[in-house]
């Protein structure tokens, strides 16, 4: 007799936590034979709330780790996923991918982490700067990350759109809250598992499933995200998000880049959401040569 | 109860004998040359001994390679940067280069083991430094394989071809990973030569690397000495040469490929200041005089072997780092509570003393603390000489020892002429609250790295390397990268 | 007394100039005592050593008669399971609870510290704070625990400090004097550099760091502040003063930490309870279980030693 199968439950990852949608609502995703894939969460905004708590709480510990320690914790998401290649390929193809196709999204979304594991301790050399201001004072140039960051994945993909917009923010050392695709929604709470198993902090990552229409708005107006990064292709609802967020002057982004693409990986994603600050300090000169750097 | 009766007097508290576990290593007898991904025989034959410095026992044979091996290696990295390593994408590259860094932490207490028995530094500063700080080396330099045009606005960057690396014996498998590591990012081969006194971490590395599935060729290792080295300086196929060690070698190397394309950097000596003002926070100054020159017993480059402090507090200075220096350990260093091991080789240890003969003739007042020493193995114990002047012999030669020079100076712009005052430019101290002035000294000091109220800080993003003597050329961080590439 | 001291400070030094402290030096240094390795024989002393430098404390609202008395047994007699053990250093109490304590340890040589002035936020005008003093000194406490006023140190009247701490001192009698700090409350190393300097000059036997009742109580980094000043002022007068690190160490690794850092600070002079103590309540059993894996070399349970 064959071995009945036990079928997994796909919840929310709040804080570095799996609960189910506190509104205790549901949607179906099937496959494209219409086989059912899973009820999953159809999230409230309280959900949303929570996870920015979760996410702000864990911004400072984040922001303030060593960028190399951030690294590490990155290539080990890297290999995580490795570990579970099988498991995406399948979930990907049971969403309607073809194998071809959901092995290239699972090696580029792979790749895609080392790429921005790499970026960690090296974006400050880049985007930095010692400013050779015309007074007697060392004049430096540094970026902090901006905090919490509101992502919204684009719907079209299951796996690499939400890692593509994820990586980028989470290595400038912010903390994010992630509305899933809502069509291939399976990915992202599968990611979580990854995400969970990565020495990732709780609350770093916060992922949420359900519908934009419910989710973009609460996202968009909340008082306590600081960014917004867009990835879907409905300009009228983005839009609307840009008007939301002047509420307390968010920073708005909207990505589209083809994320198949070897090349839709930059540092200019990480420098997006970064704020510049930049410090003066007299030089004090006893004798000798002028002034500054 | 032994505790109870002394409750009246002084409580004698020694520590016991806490030596690290070796149980877990694995050292062959005898180790041949890694050239192609393959261990090779020398073509001479010969193998030359290793020894434990701290107790003068025999650790294994080491192959000699010559100028037929070295042509090997090289021959090997060429078709393995022809074939192989430069049609490898960046992103491909650096996935090596992560593995490499992954292993190196699994087998981290291994290396940290292998590296205190061949050398002589402490067990803490192999496990607790050393071996850290070469892992996070790799694991920096991989993040960059895919990046290269980031670092170097507007110009096409490609890499250079194979590299010839010559390490010195000071801090054996970190001077590897110093090597190593950007050059392959930068999409290099390499041919290294480790230190004759310190080559198996270099060998333990290769183990690594072969373990990793790195393309064969792509790093070679070949030990040996003096002439080993030659021959790599003038091999006709090499696009590049690196090398750390004396400044007079240095000098050679630099004469020997004038003439030829071959890139060069060089990383030499130095006698670097640590200077101490009047307002810097004492004790914590104390420590990093401490750290400066008797961290891995005074054979560092950038050691702080010249103190310049202020003479308003000289007194005080002196008096805290006499005691301070009558708490060190020095003995076994294998023992996890030893702060200062052997020193490297019987010849080095004749320099130290050499120098130290130097002083004393000098006649200043010479200070020495009051440790034990072993009466196997080479050791010498932390020295001090105070009131020493700008033209003695031993505030001008590198002694590359636990030995320190005291000077004092007045003013500020005195502090800077004295430490600016010498051929080397490698690094420099500075001890002060004050910002401000801060910010003047590392302005005015001629010096590749200026370390303010620390020293003998290390990180792979922060470019290392000298001005003037202490040769040329950046390791580390963004800038470390320009060695290897070649710009268009 | 307290006057002799005033002078002789107005003399010799201005609060103002204690010697600056770099922090991530300070770190630096800690986390290399943090690194020896305290193995054998060795640990086995370090541990009985600690052992007897205990305070064992209570200072709870909902003290009583009762709590003392069995605390205080427990100070006299750590596991007479096994043979040889040392009593603690000193029981620690409010001074409501001071003769019963005294009443308990009578025939051993625990002693009795008592808190005062207002201890733990010392927000009462001096005479309270004097009354307090007195009447723990009257009840028989061997050591007194005073608190400074942290408000007024935070605020530069470092003259009042000195003020209060001689006033206290003064009526402590032949009680000896351990200064509380309050090290988490002046936040940085500086003002825990200034503060010692400023109640040793002012008579304290020991400076001790916290209360036990705000975090952070008791670390290495203000430890190792304290013992400096310390240091700097026998090797300027030849005149010893006590330590006490107080809440948050309940490890015996911890404790045997502290130790480490006082062999290689002060020496050996100072390995005793005379002049070093721990403030700690759990300390003692976690102890005890070391120095019985050291004799069986088997991981203990706290099911076999008593918790009072």
């Amino acid at each position: 007799m064959a071995r009945l199968e036990v079928l997994k439950t796909y919840k929310i990852y709040i804080g570095g936590q799996f609960p189910r949608t506190e509104s205790g609502r549901f949607y179906t995703v099937s496959d494209p034979k219409g086989k059912l894939l899973g009820n999953i969460c159809l999230s409230s905004r309280k959900d949303i709330r929570n996870a920015v708590l979760a996410a702000r709480k864990a911004f400072g510990s984040w922001s303030e780790r060593a960028a190399m320690n951030r690294g590490q914790i990155l290539y080990r998401i890297a290999e995580m996923l490795e570990g579970r290649r099988e498991q995406f390929i399948n979930e990907l193809i049971s969403q309607g991918s073809t194998k071809t196709k959901a092995i290239q999204e699972l090696d580029m979304s792979i790749d895609r982490i080392v790429y921005y594991a790499g970026w960690c301790d090296k974006y400050t050399s880049i985007l930095s700067s010692v400013n050779p201001v015309a007074s007697s004072h060392f004049n430096f140039s540094v970026h902090e990350p901006t905090g919490v960051v509101g992502i919204i994945a684009p719907n079209n993909s299951s796996l690499i759109g939400l890692v593509s917009l994820v990586l980028p923010v989470i290595t400038g050392g912010n903390t994010c809250v992630v509305v899933a695709s809502e069509k291939l929604p399976l990915c992202a709470i599968t990611f979580a598992e990854v995400l969970n198993s990565s020495d990732v902090p709780g609350g770093v990552v916060n992922i949420l499933t359900g519908t934009n229409k419910e989710l973009n708005d609460t996202l968009s107006t909340h008082m306590d995200i600081n960014a917004v990064v867009y990835g879907g292709d409905d300009l009228p609802a983005f839009q609307q998000l840009q008007e939301n967020a002047s509420v307390n002057v968010k920073r708005v982004f909207h990505q589209t880049k083809e994320w198949l693409k070897t090349d839709a990986q930059d540092l200019y994603m990480i420098a997006d959401t970064l704020e510049l600050k930049t410090t003066w300090h007299p030089i004090e000169n006893i004798g000798g040569a002028t002034s500054s750097y | 109860m032994a505790a109870k009766k002394k409750m009246a007097e002084a409580t004698e508290w020694s520590y016991s004998p806490s030596p690290e576990s070796t149980t877990h290593i694995q050292l062959k007898e005898r180790y041949d040359l890694y050239i192609n991904g393959k261990w090779v025989k020398p073509s001479s034959g010969n193998y030359f001994s290793t020894f434990n410095p701290a107790t003068e026992e025999k650790l294994a044979e080491i192959a000699h390679a010559n100028e037929k091996d070295v042509d090997l290696a090289v021959a090997a990295a060429r078709k393995a940067y022809t074939e192989v390593w430069s049609k490898l994408s960046g992103a491909e590259r650096a996935k090596y280069i992560y593995r490499i860094a992954r292993m190196m932490q699994e087998r981290a207490r291994e290396f940290a083991v292998i590296e205190t028995l061949d050398g002589g530094k402490t067990i803490r500063e192999s496990r607790d430094i050393d071996v850290p700080l070469a892992c996070n080396h790799f694991f920096y330099y991989a993040g960059w394989a895919d990046k290269l045009e980031y670092a170097f606005p507007n110009r096409k960057v490609e890499s250079l071809g194979v590299a010839g690396q010559i390490i010195p014996w000071n801090f054996p498998l970190l001077m590897a990973a110093w090597k190593i590591a950007p050059a392959l990012a930068a999409g290099n081969t390499v041919v290294l030569k480790p230190a004759e006194t310190t080559s198996l971490t270099a060998l333990k590395l290769a183990e690594i690397i072969h373990d990793c599935g790195l393309p064969p060729g792509v790093v070679n290792i070949v030990t040996g000495f003096g002439d080993t080295g030659a021959a790599i300086v003038n091999h006709k196929d090499i696009d590049k040469i690196a090398f750390t060690g004396s400044t007079a070698v240095g000098k050679i190397i630099q004469k020997a490929v004038a003439g030829t394309n071959k890139k060069l950097t060089l990383e030499l000596g130095g006698k670097s200041a640590n200077i101490v003002f009047e307002d810097a926070p004492i004790d914590q100054a104390v420590e990093g005089i401490v750290n400066g020159i008797f961290f891995n017993q005074g054979h560092v480059c950038c050691a702080g072997s010249r103190l310049l402090v202020q003479e308003s507090v000289a007194d005080i200075v002196v008096r805290k780092l006499k005691d301070r220096m009558n708490t060190l350990y020095v003995g076994d260093p294998m023992d996890k509570n030893t702060d200062v091991g052997a020193i490297n080789s019987k010849e080095q240890l004749d320099t130290i003393n050499k120098f130290i003969e130097i002083g004393k003739k000098e006649g200043t007042e010479m200070f020495q603390s009051a440790c034990s020493i072993p009466d196997k193995g080479h050791f010498c114990p932390p020295t001090l000489f105070i009131d020493v002047a700008q033209s003695s012999v031993i505030a001008q030669q590198e002694i590359f020892g636990p030995v320190l020079t005291i000077q004092t100076f007045r003013t500020v712009d005195e502090a800077i002429q004295k430490a600016n005052n010498t051929p080397f430019g490698l690094a420099a101290g500075v001890w002060t609250d004050k910002g401000s002035r801060i910010f003047n000294l590392t302005t005015k000091l001629k010096a590749g790295v200026v370390w303010a109220n620390t020293y003998n800080k290390f990180d792979p993003t922060s470019p290392f390397g000298g001005y003037k003597e202490s040769g040329f050329g950046r390791e580390g961080g963004m800038h470390g990268l320009n060695a290897y590439v070649k710009l268009s | 007394m307290g006057k002799e001291k005033r002078a002789q400070s107005e003399q010799l030094l201005d609060f103002r100039n204690s010697p600056a402290i770099d922090k991530v030096g300070v770190e630096e240094r800690v986390a290399r005592f943090q690194s020896r390795s305290i193995k054998n024989e060795s640990k086995k002393q370090g541990l009985l050593i600690a052992l007897n430098m205990i305070d064992l404390t209570t200072l709870e609202g909902k003290d009583t008669p009762g709590k003392v008395k069995q605390m205080c047994y427990k100070a006299m007699h750590l596991h007479d399971v096994h043979m040889g053990l040392p009593t603690v250093a000193a029981v620690c109490v409010y001074p409501s609870m001071v003769k019963i304590a005294k009443n308990e340890v009578k025939n051993s040589k625990v002693k009795v510290a008592s808190v005062s002035t207002a201890f733990p936020s010392g927000q009462a005008p001096m005479e309270v704070k004097l009354r307090d003093t007195k009447f723990a000194v009257a009840e028989g406490a061997d050591e007194i625990d005073m608190v400074i006023s942290r408000g007024k140190f935070l605020i530069g009247e470092y003259n009042f400090v000195f003020d209060e701490i001689a006033t206290i001192k003064e009526a402590c009698g032949n009680a000896r004097l351990k200064v509380i700090l309050e090290t988490g409350e002046l936040a940085t190393l500086d003002n825990v550099r200034r503060a010692s300097d400023l109640a040793i000059l002012a008579g304290a036997d020991f400076i001790k760091t916290s209360t036990g009742k705000i975090q952070p109580a008791a670390t290495m980094q203000v430890t190792y502040t304290m013992l400096m000043a310390i240091k700097d002022h026998y090797d300027r007068t030849g005149v010893m003063v006590g330590m006490k690190p107080a809440g948050g160490i309940s490890t015996a690794k911890q404790a045997l930490h502290y130790l480490v850092m006082v062999n290689e600070t002060l020496g050996a002079k100072w390995l005793s309870n005379e002049w070093f103590r721990f403030g700690a309540s759990s300390l003692a059993n976690d102890l005890l279980m070391q120095i019985m894996k050291q004799e069986t070399g088997i991981y203990q349970s706290s099911d076999y030693f008593s918790i009072d």
